[in-house]
């Protein structure tokens, strides 16, 4: 202990307003944390409140998210996979509710990222990191360990006692069962992550009956592994050490930003507060160091905005009990704005301006990439066609004079039915079109077959005298079509002949 | 050192250094313990691995290690399983019809796949990386076909070839009219004349008038009274636009006076039944495969 706060006056100072008297450091806080010194475990205290609450129900919606999202089920008819999301490797196809997308469609994946790159700009310049302090899963997962660790061995200061105690049947009992949980805990998460790859269900009893593939128990066991490491061990280093996101989010909040805030313009000076005691001249934080004792991250709020700070809400929750329980207005420590407590400083009413240029701008960039994005989406092919010139030979002359081209054409055929692709050639006058496997249509174009789902690559011969081509290098265009559908995809390519 | 106490630094408890540069002083930091535990980890791994593994080189080679694991016995092997996996398509393709392998794409993908990899390794020196041919070395690409473009007469080329030691190696042999003295100078002029007339190009009507009696007299045996060529003999179109050495009047002289006969060699020796019939597959995809009815067609009629 480097502090030792709790004299007796305080102890007392406290108690006369029913307050347990905490010795806690702040040990991860910007002040404290030294790269020299070994990590201290934090020990943080249970609390209750508005955002303890919100934080239970956004770790049940993103878990069972998690968890569940592998099992639902989409009907997608015949020889397709039935699960509503799933990322099938070897098919290489990407499912997702009433989405299919191909490996040539990556870009709806990148159109994704930018969207949540962009939303978490927004979040970040409106409220603060509330990505980091209410859904990421290193801040899901150690709040559901430390669930765990708090049933298993009792409150912050039987943790404490216990770390402190010497090794005998009670600390071993303990100790063996939290870290089976937490293995449980990890194994299911590892678990759940694979059941994204493969269906479900099969694979899950493949599991079960030790028959899945090794590559099914190896990612199993890394994320497991991960898992168990970083929820259980790791935890405020993840992210005051290993996470890049505190270092870049500090260029997305500015003065008008809500952060969770230590009102210092109230709370200050601070100091032990005896019941009865006037209030007058002093501040209202009685620094009773519950903010201190509640903190995941191991941070002292009141020493302002800092690294560390995931922004989780739980010192306004310890903060808020302090100030009923003290008969002070509640909100000492809020989401508040820098400006609003300078401005409060000066006697000026507090300011909130959420609608501000930065805003805006990351509103907008996030409308216009979603619209782009919807527009792709609703506006795509379920059929698709690459053309390629065979290069080896260029062109080939023919017995009665005329020249021929070859062309490697690949058809995609997304649809969930067989069905015959229509590609025309224009640019060339006289042009023939032939080529194994194809079906010649009689009116200058050929069909090629192609079945559900799949890929067709053929090889077609374009046949024209020589009379019809001006110079070397005449421009043409494919263009591909299907029966009953008004689309059509147009590919520019060259025909070669020898020169004039 | 000897009788003095060791500096400790205040922030990290760590002992300083004695050595001095400028002023400046060294931690005596200790290895990480992780680096520690990995560092002995991974000296006994070795001393497992050359136990295990092939490690050591001795004068008569090398340590095996327990597990006999070598790379080349893993080449061979993975070889057996890639001829194994080949093996049920490979045997279609023998037993099918030659007529139906483009009917049934899985063999005929499988024929085009082998036939062009054992192209570019067999035939790509002198037919090129594209079969497109070169001055004396036809071009497999056009329509146009010396001993037949049907699946059979290419399969029949590959396997035997063309003018070698072999017994069943297609033959003919073009008379080198000047230098053996069948015909003079200004015949040979002359005949040069009506060749070039009946391929379409520009001729010397007068000229080539007496060249159609040499061609009469000469030609027609093997090139057909109309010129189109004898498939049964390798004597090549001469009304049409290919020319395996040229369609030029000095080439067509040259040909004339001293004649050509190149040679293929017989593929039969070298590559199995198997690879021949995948590239007879694979040529005659390329552009210009004839149907097997028409695979030997006679000299057309005058």
């Amino acid at each position: 202990m480097a502090e030792v706060l709790d004299t007796q006056k305080h102890t007392d100072a406290y108690a006369s307003h029913g307050i347990e008297a905490i010795a806690v450091d702040a040990v991860n806080s910007d002040a404290h944390r030294s790269l020299f010194k070994a990590r201290e475990k934090i020990h943080p205290k249970r609390v209750n409140g508005t955002f303890r609450r919100v934080k239970w129900a956004v770790m049940a919606l993103t878990l069972s998210v998690y968890y569940i999202t592998p099992w639902l089920r989409w009907d997608r008819g015949l020889n397709a996979p039935n699960q509503a999301v799933l990322i099938d490797f070897p098919a290489r196809r990407f499912y997702f509710f009433f989405i299919e997308i191909w490996p040539q469609e990556v870009y709806y994946i990148t159109g994704l990222l930018i969207l949540a790159a962009v939303s978490l700009f927004l979040w970040t310049a409106l409220a603060g990191r509330v990505w980091c302090g209410y859904m990421c899963p290193q801040t899901v997962w150690t709040d559901l360990f430390l669930v765990v660790e708090r049933a298993v061995e009792g409150q912050r200061n039987e943790r404490i006692k216990l770390d402190r105690a010497p090794w005998g049947f009670g600390k071993l009992r303990k100790r063996v069962l939290k870290h089976a949980i937490w293995l449980v805990i990890a194994l299911a998460t590892g678990g759940a992550w694979i059941f994204y790859f493969a269906d479900a269900p099969t694979l899950a009893k493949q599991l079960l009956a030790f028959d899945a593939p090794a590559a099914a128990y190896i990612c199993a066991g890394i994320l497991a592994f991960m898992t168990y490491m970083l929820g259980g061990f790791a935890r405020e280093q993840v992210c005051t050490y290993m996470c890049p996101w505190p270092r870049i989010q500090s260029a997305m909040m500015d003065e008008h930003s809500l952060l969770i805030t230590y009102r210092l313009d109230r709370g200050e000076p601070r100091g032990a507060h005896k019941k009865g005691e006037p209030w007058e001249g002093r501040g209202d934080c009685i620094d009773c160091k519950q903010c201190v004792a509640a903190c995941p991250m191991g941070v002292d709020i009141r020493e302002g905005l800092q690294l560390p700070c995931i922004q989780c809400g739980l010192c306004i929750d310890a903060c808020d009990d302090i100030m009923t329980k003290i008969d002070r207005p509640r909100g000492l420590i809020a989401y508040d704005t820098d400006l609003n407590i300078a401005r409060r400083q000066r006697g000026e009413t507090p300011q909130f301006r959420l609608v501000r240029a930065r805003t805006i701008a990351y509103g907008a960039v996030l409308v216009l990439v979603g619209a782009v994005m919807a527009f792709a989406l609703l506006t795509r092919r379920d059929f698709d066609m690459s053309v390629l010139h065979d290069r080896d030979p260029l062109y080939v002359k023919l017995s009665d004079g005329n020249i021929r081209n070859a062309f490697t054409v690949k058809v995609v055929n997304k649809a969930r039915t067989g069905r015959a692709e229509t590609v025309r050639l224009e640019g060339l006058s006289g042009a023939t079109l032939s080529g194994i496997g194809l079906i010649d249509a009689g009116d200058g174009t050929v069909h090629i077959p192609v079945d559900a789902d799949t890929l067709q690559a053929a090889r077609i011969l374009v046949t024209v005298p020589r009379a019809s081509l001006a110079g070397e290098r005449t421009p043409i265009k494919f263009v591909d079509s299907v029966p009953d559908e008004d689309k059509s995809v147009t590919v520019d390519s060259a025909f070669f002949g020898p020169a004039p | 050192m000897a009788g003095k106490s060791p500096k400790i630094d205040s922030v990290t408890g760590v002992e300083i250094r004695e050595h001095e540069w400028d002023g400046i002083q060294e931690l005596d930091t200790p290895t990480p313990r992780w680096w520690l535990w990995v560092f002995l980890a991974c000296c006994i791994w070795a001393v497992g691995y050359w136990v295990v593994m092939p490690a050591w080189p001795l004068p008569s080679g090398y340590t095996k290690g327990v597990i006999g694991w070598s790379q080349r016995a893993n080449v061979v092997r993975d070889l057996a399983d890639l001829a194994e996996t080949r093996k049920p398509l490979e045997s279609q393709l023998m037993t099918a019809d030659l007529s139906d392998i483009e009917k049934n794409p899985a063999i005929f993908e499988f024929a085009v796949a082998s036939g062009r990899a054992a192209f570019k390794e067999n035939c790509a020196p002198c037919h090129g990386s594209g079969a497109q041919g070169a001055l004396g070395y036809p071009n497999l690409n056009d329509d146009d076909w010396l001993w037949g473009g049907s699946l059979s007469a290419i399969q029949q080329t590959i396997t035997h070839g063309i003018r070698n030691q072999d017994k069943e190696s297609r033959f003919s042999e073009m008379p080198a009219f000047l230098r053996d003295g069948i015909l003079t100078r200004a015949q040979v002029d002359d005949v040069v004349e009506y060749v070039t007339q009946i391929s379409g190009q520009k001729a010397d009507a007068a000229v080539a008038k007496r060249g159609a009696e040499v061609f009469g007299q000469n030609c027609v045996s093997c090139h057909g009274s109309d010129g189109r060529g004898d498939r049964s003999v390798g004597a090549p179109n001469l009304t049409d636009a290919i020319w395996l050495y040229g369609g030029d009047r000095a080439s067509i002289r040259q040909t004339v006076s001293y004649a050509r006969n190149s040679s293929m060699p017989s593929w039969a020796s070298r590559l199995s039944p198997a690879t021949i019939r995948a590239l007879a597959v694979y040529v005659h995809s390329l552009g210009g495969g004839e149907p097997e009815i028409a695979a030997v067609p006679g000299p057309k009629a005058p």
